[in-house]
């Protein structure tokens, strides 16, 4: 099976990234590293912007973010993403959605 | 900016753009706020257009509007691991005008927007709502992420998508739950257009739509499409954001494996994909649409809820809540009232009395029965396609006995009394 990575298929999109000013944010990491039992956000993420790191923390880059909201609604237990939507402007520019 | 509008419209999807044109048309003072560089560019969808929805508010949109093709033939197939069984309906009907279009989203939206803007509405982009401003209960205008970003309307229509932020931070309705959308991922594949009327069998502006269903997903409850366009094949599958985090499955996994069973990958052979898009949409149906009208503010299309999933309608569906709010919003100005939670009830009930809401409650207990009986998506498939296989295979067996295989099969993966069970629980949601 050939398959693209995910870090590819990014690479055909537009994006104005705001430098410095990530409209996603964990709010506390040891949350997810001590007490998130299922960091959903590592496989749900369409853009594969959370990873795991060998102890067990999460993450975050929000540069390939395509502003879906999925993030935001999983993490229902423990409500440690901060989510809004980029300033006006910024962010994935989608060509032809 | 400490101009006053009639009417402030969040966002330039179809539910806004149908918002702010007809009331802008109307000689209403409207600004419409859209957060992307343009209207389309933070907008996805699969995608279809509903010419009449577009037509009630636009009447030769047929004649201008860049839709992409016509769909000529509709394909539903059940898949399993390497093959499917489908139906297919192709055709159409003498004096009629096709009602469905393939599209490309960020086209028709700044398309629309355009009209928006002719119609007398004042549309700023790059601009980010975050907030509503109130006085009391009553909502009295937005707040947005400019420096003095405040800005006053008598009405508030929040036609901001799926994720519907505004609202909730407001306190207007409650947030909406991983439990109640599906997340799609979207790539599109361009091809020579000869390429692709070749590989549909069409021509001209005839197009082809193709909806997938069964082992694609992996028993998650979803469907994948394929949809041509002129000169592209959009291409994607989506499925219950809970099933994805239950399934530990990735969406962009998921479409891979898509794009590599045997019945997709001749349809998109030697493509170039020029951008991979993903986006929630609110199937909860008629049970999670929230509050969509109070003091001063209504909801229009995904933001409250307004995708029928069972007949994959939204587009139509963002365009009539959109259209029938405008006209809710244009009735009390001309009658002189003002725009109260209770005045704003005409739009409810103009929207229970449309296809919207008869629709949505029609299929109101699909979700939860879907969500329940998995065997509509992975067993079935697997047994149609068995069964197709069993009976089209020339190996000099009778057919009786063939039959009776199949009988067998079915009765084994389900027993009696569930085939009865599972066909009563279909009536029921289609009831």
């Amino acid at each position: 099976m050939t398959t693209t990575r995910v870090e590819e298929k990014l690479f055909e999109n537009r994006y104005r990234v705001d430098e410095g000013r990530a409209h996603i944010a964990i709010k506390a990491p040891d949350i997810c590293r001590d007490k998130c039992e299922t960091p959903a956000c590592t496989w749900c993420c369409p853009a594969g912007c959370y990873t795991k790191t060998d102890d067990g923390s999460v993450i975050l880059s929000t540069d390939g973010c395509l502003e879906c909201g999925t993030c935001r609604l999983l993490c229902s237990e423990h409500h440690n993403v901060e989510w809004s939507y980029p300033r006006g402007g910024y962010g994935v520019l989608y060509k032809f959605g | 900016m400490a101009e006053k509008f009639d009417a402030i419209v969040v966002g330039a999807g179809p539910s806004g753009n149908t918002a702010a044109y007809l009331m802008a048309k109307a000689g209403m003072k409207v600004l419409q706020l859209e957060r992307g560089e343009y209207p389309g560019s933070k907008n996805v969808q699969g995608a279809i257009m509903y010419a009449e929805a577009l037509e009630a508010v636009i009447p030769n949109c047929r004649r201008q509007a860049p839709f992409e093709r016509a769909v000529l033939e509709q394909r539903m197939w059940l898949m399993d691991e390497r093959s499917h069984v489908g139906s297919h309906f192709r055709g159409t009907v003498d004096g009629e005008q096709p009602s469905r279009y393939t599209v490309i989203r960020a086209n028709v939206d700044k398309w629309f927007s355009g009209k928006v803007q002719d119609a007398g509405a004042l549309l700023i982009c790059e601009t980010t709502v975050v907030d509503l401003l109130k006085k009391g209960d009553r909502v009295v205008g937005v707040r947005t992420d400019r420096e003095n970003g405040e800005i006053h309307a008598d009405v508030v229509v929040l036609a901001d998508g799926v994720n519907s932020l505004v609202a909730t931070k407001a306190g207007l309705r409650p947030a909406i739950r991983a439990h109640d959308v599906a997340l799609a991922v979207k790539e599109m594949h361009f091809l020579p257009k000869h390429t692709i009327e070749e590989r549909f069998n069409i021509s001209g502006n005839e197009g082809v739509v193709i909806e997938m269903f069964g082992k694609i997903t992996r028993g998650m409850v979803g469907t994948g499409f394929l949809y041509t366009n002129r000169e592209s094949i959009s291409l994607g599958i989506g499925c219950m954001v809970e099933d994805f985090k239950a399934a530990r499955v990735s969406p962009y996994q998921l479409l891979e494996e898509m794009k590599n069973h045997p019945s997709v990958k001749p349809l998109i052979e030697g493509s170039e994909v020029k951008e991979y898009s993903a986006h929630l949409i609110p199937e909860g149906g008629y049970n999670a649409i929230p509050e969509i009208h109070g003091e001063g503010w209504v909801i229009c299309g995904d933001s409250g809820g307004f995708v029928n999933s069972v007949h994959r309608e939204g587009s139509n569906l963002a365009m009539t809540t959109g259209r029938l709010a405008a006209e809710t919003i244009l009735q009390l100005r001309d009658e002189g009232k003002d725009f109260s939670a209770r005045n704003l009830r005409r739009y409810r009930k103009a929207l229970e009395q449309s296809f919207v809401m008869k629709d949505l409650k029609k299929y109101r207990d699909l979700p939860e029965i879907l969500h329940g009986n998995r065997q509509f998506l992975t067993t079935y498939p697997e047994l149609l396609a068995r069964a197709a296989h069993t009976m089209l295979k020339v190996d000099g067996v009778d057919k009786l006995t063939k039959e009776r295989e199949i009988r067998r099969d079915f009765v084994n993966k389900r027993s009696r009394f569930g085939l009865f069970g599972d066909a009563i629980k279909l009536m029921r949601a289609w009831r």
